[in-house]
């Protein structure tokens, strides 16, 4: 026997088999970004200097590449989940809200791909 | 669609601090997706060459770049915080009144440290010289 009355189930409301996959990764994310927001936030306060050859010698120094796109890619993939619950909380009217889920998501695929091209042009040049 | 009920009905409670806590982590969190967009346009800038870098510099270096700086980090202290916080609820710790408003105090007070030491850094003079 369902449980769900008969015209949610012809309208497609209930289950999108999506269960709490939102919700859990907005926490997964979150507890891998924690330590990375830790150092990144110690390294920004410690540059020496805010001039163009410190801060590209700091990207590409070490470990810096992988943990700057691991961090660019777990905050950009954690703010498109968290920003699109404000949308849905706050934005009403179908169009409205439909073009601002569409614009969270592509401008946080935006972000993440232009900063994870940035540190690798640095670091690959840096190496080369 | 038709108009539904919508939930929480947040008028009819009197206010307490959690309340302010609760929505500090959402402003705070669509602050830092602006941030995360700053720091971005700052590596990419970085990527481009020393010109580009050199154009951006003394925006950064600024009294407004060091303030908008200063508020960012505020916001990601505070939002990392709380969002300790929000971790320890999920795992059923701290649900009790007494115990979610000690921890809200504790994450103002961290907070407010944390920040003033950053804020310190930010603006000690030197700090980010070109």
């Amino acid at each position: 026997m369902s449980l769900r009355a008969p015209l949610a189930r012809v309208l497609s409301h209930g289950s999108a088999r999506d269960g709490v996959g939102h919700w859990l990764t907005e926490r997964v994310t979150a507890i891998a970004l924690a330590p990375l927001i830790v150092w990144l936030l110690l390294q920004l306060l410690s540059l020496p200097a805010a001039d163009f050859r410190t801060v590209t010698s700091w990207i590409g120094a070490g470990w810096n590449p992988l943990l700057l796109i691991l961090t660019l890619l777990l905050a950009s993939w954690h703010s498109w989940l968290g920003v699109q619950v404000v949308i849905e909380d706050y934005v009403g009217g179908f169009l409205s809200r439909s073009a601002a889920l569409l614009l969270n998501t592509l401008l946080h695929g935006l972000v993440a791909a232009a900063g994870v091209y940035a540190v690798l042009r640095v670091a690959l040049r840096s190496a080369a | 669609m038709a108009e539904r009920p919508l939930s929480p009905h947040l008028t009819v409670y009197r206010w307490g601090y959690t309340m302010t806590l609760s929505i500090l982590h959402r402003m705070t969190g669509v602050a830092l997706a602006f941030a995360l967009l700053g720091l971005v346009a700052w590596l990419v800038s970085a990527s481009l060459g020393p010109s580009a870098f050199a154009a951006l510099v003394p925006l950064l270096t600024s009294a407004a770049g060091k303030i908008i700086a200063a508020l960012a980090v505020t916001a990601l202290i505070y939002h990392f915080c709380n969002g300790l916080r929000h971790l320890a609820w999920d795992l059923g710790f701290g649900y009790e009144r007494v115990d979610a408003r000690r921890s809200a105090v504790l994450v103002m007070v961290v907070t407010l440290i944390a920040a003033a030491i950053c804020i310190y850094l930010i603006f000690r003079p030197g700090a980010g010289a070109a």
